[in-house]
């Protein structure tokens, strides 16, 4: 019944050692590994309604809400509130988006395929940069959805097309390096609902004491301190003053260094600990 | 030279020393099977085989290659398959096994071709195209090992191929295996079913708490228990020196020990390792008796462990101990923790 499946297929003696050619480990097919890993959840995107779903509908209500609950009530001085909020829900959701990296790799663990790539002559960061890629790029199209209903209820890029789009990529490499840090999560949880809870609870105060929905000055002046020094405020003002054409100071190079940083640091500790591990 | 071969491995996880100085080899186009309860270190042994993690000490070689200094180019000779089935459900059949194909750096059309052969040989041509989300248990299985043969590894690693697969399944994997064995496929798999490893295997070896407390071949595991078991039934109103005359005349042929049952209706003696049904025929007729049936029992493998160990390899599901040697019938029965549906396999060999 079975033929030739397991040795050579022009004959079926055993595979001798001169015949066998060990698969090249160099700088180009790591890429094309982690393209090839980033292949395998794309590809899934459009078959997972649910995901789908969550990952526009989600962003369009939050847009929404906000606009229409908070917009009326919060004035902030030299701005439209329409202006002010976006690019915070914009951050906010990318950075939330995040964190189906780590929950992903949790159910990769779970189901025993982290043990099938990591027995693979492949190389060991491919996993883990096709993981990220894939939901940058999913994040993108979350972004694109999210950006076309802010712009149907009168968001604009006050500051020109250039620097709005330069915002939106400002946002997105944020939230590419918040992946590593849920990449880290996920492998060293013990489960799926673990990544889910350890990966999003601590998003909530991180993106709220914040400039995102209100200005820091707002706040009682303990917590407006705590909200000028979290990374995700620098983001978010940096983002805001491009799309609405003001001068961002140093946020945007703040911004970068933040992002390169964590992304540095975490996809370090994230690499070395995925190589320690197994599945469950 | 050996394709696997691990010299005494230790592995500790915290307090838990899940090896204690594994000795083990696979010779080439052979099968060894790891046979051994939950817990002996199977799946240690297989990981630390595989490159998933490193042992505290010992070493291990596939294919000559040591496993903890180049695990690059182990990964490039072996296959696994693990204990649930690792298979991406979102994608279809072709696509997990393209996905591999890729990984092993074949072109795109080396890997369709690839691809569409694995399908062919393992029953899956129809469910190809499909998410993997609709397959069954058994698909998954036959999938997640063709996905193991991608790149015709020089030595598969099945780490409980059987485990939660229904009896019907499990004899289509068992069926599976065998095909692969006999193209020359060197596999090392583990189990704790001991009808499966007396089935699949060329050799064994028996593990528990972390070390190898035997190894041969099923055959030879079963002899070093000793002897086998002759039942002979006796007619209906038999004299009552039959069963006497019954152990008397199978003297030649048993082993040394006391009568394991005698009565009225049935006599049970241990005999020499190697008597075979005319052996006892022969005896009987030279006595001039006449009986109503004679069966010749080679112990089983979960007799073996019983001897090595003193407790059961396996316990059955409401937590009583499975049946112990004495007295017991032939089969895969109930004290492997299968079920009794599976025909007996206890003594058929290849």
């Amino acid at each position: 019944m079975i033929t030739q499946l397991s040795d050579s297929a022009s004959d079926s003696a055993p595979v001798t050692d001169d015949e066998f050619v060990e698969p090249p480990q160099t700088l180009i097919w790591a890429l094309r590994d982690s393209w090839n890993e980033a292949t395998r959840h794309l590809r899934a995107v459009p078959r997972n309604l649910d995901l789908l779903l969550f990952a526009t509908l989600q962003p369009i209500m939050f847009v929404l809400l906000f606009r229409y609950v908070f917009g009326g009530s919060i004035e902030i001085p030299g701005f439209s509130y329409n202006q002010y909020l976006m690019p915070g829900i914009f951050a906010q959701t990318m950075v939330f988006g995040s964190g189906f990296t780590g929950v992903g790799l949790a159910e990769d663990l779970q189901r025993g395929f982290i043990d099938r790539l990591r027995s693979l002559p492949i190389s060991q960061s491919a996993v883990l940069v096709g993981r990220t890629v894939s939901d940058l790029l999913r994040n993108l199209l979350t972004f694109a959805v999210m950006l076309a209903v802010a712009f149907a209820i009168g968001f604009r890029f006050e500051g020109g097309l250039v620097r709005g789009l330069g915002a939106s990529a400002l946002l997105l490499y944020f939230s590419y390096a918040f992946s590593w840090i849920q990449a880290l999560i996920g492998l060293s949880v013990k489960s799926v609902e673990a990544a889910n809870s350890g990966g999003f609870l601590w998003m909530f105060p991180m993106t709220f004491v914040s400039s995102a929905f209100v200005p820091t000055e707002d706040m009682p002046s303990w917590l407006a301190k705590i909200a000028d020094a979290n990374p995700f405020t620098v983001a978010t003002n940096a983002a805001r003053a491009l799309y609405n054409g003001n001068d961002p100071g140093s946020d945007v190079w703040q911004a970068l260094a933040w992002a390169t940083g964590i992304t540095v640091v975490f996809a370090t500790l994230a690499i070395r600990r995925f190589a320690r591990t197994a599945s469950r | 030279m050996p394709v696997v071969e691990a010299v005494d491995l230790a592995k500790s996880f915290g307090e838990t020393r899940a090896l204690r100085g594994l000795d083990l080899t696979v010779e080439r186009a052979t099968v060894l099977a790891v046979l051994g309860p939950n817990g002996a270190g199977k799946t240690t042994a297989v990981r630390i085989l595989t490159t998933l993690i490193r042992p505290d000490s010992g070493h291990a070689t596939i294919d000559g290659i040591d496993v903890v200094a180049e695990p690059a180019r182990v990964r490039a000779r072996i296959g696994l398959t693990g204990q649930y089935a690792a298979v991406d459900e979102r994608l279809s059949g072709r696509e997990n096994l393209e996905l591999v194909a890729r990984f092993f750096r074949q072109s795109g059309g080396r890997a369709r071709e690839r691809a569409t052969e694995l399908l062919a040989g393992f029953d899956l041509v129809e469910a190809g195209d499909r998410v993997v989300k609709g397959y069954s248990g058994g698909m998954r299985r036959r999938l997640d090992i063709a996905m193991s043969l991608v790149a015709r590894p020089k030595v598969l690693f099945l780490d409980e191929p059987t485990t939660g697969l229904d009896p019907r399944s499990r004899l289509a994997m068992w069926e599976l295996i065998e095909s692969l064995v006999a193209e020359g496929t060197t596999t090392m798999l583990t189990t704790q079913y001991l009808d499966e490893a007396d089935r699949l295997a060329h050799s064994i070896i028996v593990v528990d708490h972390g070390t190898v407390i035997a190894r041969g071949s099923p055959q030879e595991l079963k002899d070093r228990l000793g002897g086998h078991r002759v039942t002979v039934d006796l007619l209906p109103g038999a004299d009552p020196e039959t069963p006497a005359a019954v152990v008397a005349a199978l003297g030649p042929h048993r082993a040394p020990g006391p009568v394991l049952h005698s009565d009225r209706n049935r006599v049970v003696v241990s005999v020499r390792a190697g008597t075979t049904t005319p052996d006892v025929v022969h005896d009987l007729d030279a006595a001039g008796l006449v009986v109503a049936d004679v069966t010749v029992e080679r112990p089983t493998l979960d007799d073996v462990f019983m001897g090595l160990t003193g407790h059961a390899a396996t316990e059955t599901e409401d937590g009583t101990q499975p049946r112990t040697g004495a007295g017991a019938g032939t089969g895969a029965g109930t004290g492997t923790g299968i079920t009794a549906t599976i025909p007996a396999t206890s003594g058929v060999k290849r």
